[in-house]
């Protein structure tokens, strides 16, 4: 498809997203934002819109942030299209998309992906266990349906949305029978050495230490610098096990929440084969891209925790500089223009970056989820576990791919969103090559799965039948 | 495995049933399928095609495909990125897709 | 660097083509290394439907034909001993497979072909045309438009996963050596022996056989053979898991074991390039819908594109050098039909023996013309 019906397409409605298109519009380019969802916000600051008032507060003003850009982005002459969900991206920038169970196609020479990030997988046995949830899935829950854990909740883990998510919960009144930090003591030590540049965000600690303040007054049993978790339960969660200071626990439970960081998710970037770097502090792969938010491809852009992870209030000034950057190579905004209004963004984008190598270090996850124990199941969707993907690598399989062909592991429909990460970090522990040498999963249209009959349309004006998906929301 | 939290009367949302398993279940305009069906207490949304493990939710945004049901005879659909609406027809598949006749 | 091991063999590349000869050649008590590139090449081995495949092969050639027929035939014992030797069930099914047509003029065309063949073999090739209530009668979710097929009952799938893996399993359980992660890029012949580099290792041999899919085409020259294939892109469509529904395959639509569809096929010419286009797929997904309807909402969870190794006229090469006696070339795009031959018979002439006279006509000399 060469014709272009925009000159800029958003995917990804989150912060980074809102703030791309919103520039964009500023900059009078024709923006169409796409989104799966049926409401702005992403994952952060999900279903702001339509949130009720007490759920909102309990959630706090970090969450309540969001309902200025949503606002702006209602009022604003950018095309929305949610319930929208892209399954295609071609290398000339063509989108293929599916909404209401029929799939149409956009292209503009300008491209902007602010897909965001997810939970990284924390595989350990027993993770698959119906009542096993991240602790994000909880907030998610509380932010769409005002829902919470009935009966005990554990918390295990590292990093601030684990506690975040704790303190929440107990506002809202949930049992917690106790929190289990996972990273491990080593990780203070060598997080000191960035404690001078996260003093710059003050904010930002006090919040942290208020609660840990809040959840040891409220009682709740804590442990840290846990290992040997499993999950107990024959059909479901009943209870975390784990040793912590020599000692082994039980902790008995129905809802387990465990939460390991947040890692970009590259299903698009790596769709588009665009050059991308291991990073080996956030122990993620992120997408190569410059000042502006472009990738090896030109026109192809990335903003936001989809490129690397920088929270919320950075992805705002990230989306806006990327649509600087698209405003200027399609004409609309001169190069000095556009570096005046770079500059305050890339002030704060700095300023958001103070607190995080801290962080990074602090809550570095522990070996045994980025590289976990044989029985561990680590392809959810194929069921295959982390022995036998060393029993692959031992038969002579040089990287994931090899390796998905021999054992299935990244065949499902999730194709390796879970599990990708820890393949390629066990491939490099047994090859002894590093992950930038093992490489990824080969991405492939399509981003999720669709009908048959979906793809079938696309060759003939003629209408297939599809049977009515229901509208996603 | 999860419960609506209590809410003032004028922020609650409008009840409404949908059919799970042919049992009707009350739900709440606005909510994901999944939280309508943890709300109503299911543990196990489905059994893997691979081996027939139970399954629940996990990620709650649509990246870890263990929230799939049937809606309305569509198989396979992410409970977690549909709403609910009055009357819908839930299962929950026990295995592989069907095809053919209808299960 | 020198390899410390005294081989016999080295074989170069690692696909279906080349695990199956190392296998043979290993079974039969040679020393063999096997040399195979890392994880991101391009794998004919990887991106294929896996059948087992009589029906359509071999017109004009019946060489081919028989070769094919052999190979065919052979292949439920070579499941067998595969089975025995490393426990890895292929998943062979030989049921007979299909053609489905979608109008009577592409149904009179096979049929014809096919009619061809048995005659150029003196009629020892089964085969069957069926007409609409008997294709019914053996796959009863075939849709209303499709006309007809044409039936081969020794036509089969495996797993071409499985058969990988059982392959380099018993290579390896019968002293075979792989080593994986370089592409050899130079092959020299001096007194009597191969030395062939991948980087600065060197491999040395007394024999090589080249079995490297598309990158024969640079090696063979090297050893004074000619390989003069291109690749020929086929993509796929692959859907979630689905409940048993189809047991006989065909070119276009087959269901694995694991219940998961596979949707091919095409033939493009589009060099060194194994994405995917939605031009192509949404054709086959067509096709798809139309000689199954009720795929029509089955997801589809992921697409391939794959090249296929293509000589200039699509039958294999098979030839020994003259010039650089112990040198040999094997490539062809029916990797795992021929597997059982590929595995057992081929490998007498790989050490010395008669040449099988189904591949005499096999050699690149033919492309001269």
């Amino acid at each position: 498809m060469n014709s272009d019906t925009h000159d800029l397409i958003v995917i990804g409605a989150g912060p980074a997203g809102i703030s791309a298109a919103l520039t964009a519009a500023s900059c009078g380019l024709k923006t169409v934002l796409l989104d799966e969802q049926s409401r702005p916000g992403g994952q952060i600051y999900r279903n702001i819109t339509a949130v009720p008032p007490t759920i909102a507060a309990l959630l706090g003003p970090d969450y309540r942030h969001g309902e200025s850009l949503a606002a702006r982005l209602s009022n604003s002459s950018v095309e929305l299209r949610f319930g929208t969900l892209v399954w295609d991206v071609a290398r000339d920038l063509t989108v293929t998309a599916q909404q209401n169970g029929r799939s149409f196609q956009v292209h503009a020479p300008q491209l902007i992906a602010a897909t965001g990030a997810m939970e990284r997988a924390s595989p350990l046995p027993g993770w698959t266990l119906p009542g096993v949830l991240n602790a994000g899935a909880a907030q998610l829950a509380m932010k769409s349906a005002g829902s919470v854990p009935a009966g005990r909740v554990v918390l295990a883990g590292g990093g601030p949305l684990l506690l975040l998510v704790a303190c929440q919960l107990l506002d809202a009144g949930v049992t917690l029978a106790g929190i289990v930090e996972t990273s491990p003591a080593a990780n203070r030590w060598r997080a000191l050495r960035y404690l001078p540049a996260a003093l710059g965000a003050p904010a930002y600690l006090a919040k942290g230490l208020g609660m840990l303040w809040r959840l040891r007054r409220a009682g709740v049993p804590m442990f840290s610098a846990a290992s040997a978790l499993r999950v107990e339960g024959s059909d479901r969660a009943q209870a975390l096990t784990f040793t912590a200071r020599g000692a082994a626990h039980r902790l008995d439970a129905e809802v387990v929440l465990l939460h390991h960081g947040v890692v970009p998710n590259t299903q698009l970037s790596r769709l588009l084969r665009v050059d991308h770097d291991w990073d080996s502090v956030q122990l993620t792969w992120r997408p190569r891209v410059d000042g502006w938010g472009e990738t090896s491809l030109a026109g192809f852009r990335i903003t936001g925790d989809g490129v690397s992870i920088a929270g919320a209030l950075a992805a705002e000034p990230a989306g806006a500089l990327a649509a600087l950057g698209a405003a200027q190579a399609l004409g609309r905004l001169t190069a000095p223009e556009a570096e005046r209004r770079a500059a305050p963004l890339r002030g704060t984008l700095q300023q958001q970056g103070h607190i995080r190598p801290f962080l990074d270090t602090l809550y570095r996850p522990p070996e045994w989820i980025t590289d976990p124990s044989d029985e561990t199941v680590v392809c959810r969707c194929e069921e295959v576990t982390a022995g036998r993907i060393r029993e692959m690598a031992r038969l002579g399989c040089q990287g994931p791919n090899q390796t998905k062909f021999f054992s299935r592991c990244g065949m499902g429909p999730c194709q390796g969103r879970m599990c990708g990460l820890t393949v390629t970090q066990i491939l490099s522990s047994a090859l002894g090559k590093e992950p930038e040498d093992v490489g990824a999963y080969r991405i492939r249209a399509p981003l999720k799965p669709v009908p048959l009959a979906s793809i079938a349309a696309l060759s003939n004006p003629i209408a297939v039948d599809i049977a009515e998906t229901p509208e996603p929301t | 495995m999860f419960r609506p939290m209590v809410l003032p009367a004028s922020e609650q949302r409008r009840a409404l049933e949908i059919i799970v398993e042919g049992r009707r279940v009350p739900a709440r305009e606005g909510e994901t399928l999944a939280a309508a069906l943890l709300n109503a207490g299911v543990v196990q949304f489905r059994r893997t095609p691979v081996s027939g493990q139970p399954r629940a939710p996990l990620c709650l945004m649509g990246v870890c495909f263990d929230c799939l049901v049937e809606v309305d005879g569509a198989q396979n659909v992410q409970s977690c990125m549909v709403e609910v609406r009055e009357g819908m027809q839930v299962r929950l598949p026990d295995g592989a897709r069907h095809v053919g006749d209808s299960a | 660097m020198t390899a410390v091991r005294e081989i016999d063999t080295l074989v170069l590349g690692g696909g279906v083509v080349g695990t199956a000869i190392a296998y043979g050649l290993a079974t039969a008590g040679e020393r063999v290394r096997l040399l195979d590139e890392g994880d991101d090449a391009f794998r004919a081995a990887r991106g294929n439907f896996g059948l087992v495949w009589v029906q359509g092969k071999g017109q004009g050639n019946p060489d081919y034909a028989r070769w094919t027929l052999a190979a065919a035939e052979r292949w439920p014992a070579f499941a067998q001993e595969l089975a025995a030797l490393t426990g890895v069930d292929v998943e062979l099914s030989q049921i007979g497979g299909i053609t489905m047509c979608l109008d009577d003029h592409e149904l009179a065309e096979r049929a014809a072909g096919l009619e061809s063949v048995r005659q150029s073999l003196g009629g020892h090739y089964p085969y069957e045309v069926l007409g609409p209530s008997r294709l019914r009668e053996i796959s009863p979710l075939v849709g209303p438009d499709v006309v007809g097929a044409v039936y081969c009952p020794l036509d089969g799938h495996v797993s071409p996963l499985r058969l990988l893996r059982a392959l380099v399993q018993g290579f390896e359980s019968r002293g075979g050596e792989l080593v994986a992660g370089g592409r050899v890029d130079r092959i020299e012949y001096r007194a009597g022996a191969f030395h062939a580099w991948v980087g600065s290792n060197e491999h040395v041999a007394g024999r090589v056989v080249l079995a490297a899919g598309l990158g024969n085409r640079d090696l063979a020259p090297m050893v004074g053979l000619k390989a003069p294939v291109k690749p020929n892109r086929g993509q796929i469509l692959v859907s979630e898991r689905v409940q048993p529904f189809l047991r006989h395959p065909s070119l276009h639509v087959r269901q694995t074991g694991e219940g998961v569809v596979q949707i091919g096929d095409s033939k493009e010419d589009v060099g060194f390039d194994d994405g995917t286009t939605l031009e192509q797929l949404a054709r086959i997904a067509r096709r798809a819908t139309r000689c199954f309807p009720i795929l029509a909402n089955v997801n589809v969870v992921r697409t391939w594109g794959a090249l296929r190794v293509m000589s200039p006229d699509g039958f294999p090469i098979y030839q020994a050098s003259s010039d650089c006696p112990g040198a040999f070339v094997v490539t062809c795009h029916s990797g795992i039909t021929l597997a059982s031959l590929h595995a057992g018979p081929l490998v007498n002439w790989l050490r010395g023996g008669a040449e099988p006279s189904d591949i005499r006509g096999f050699k690149a000399e033919r492309f001269d013309v």
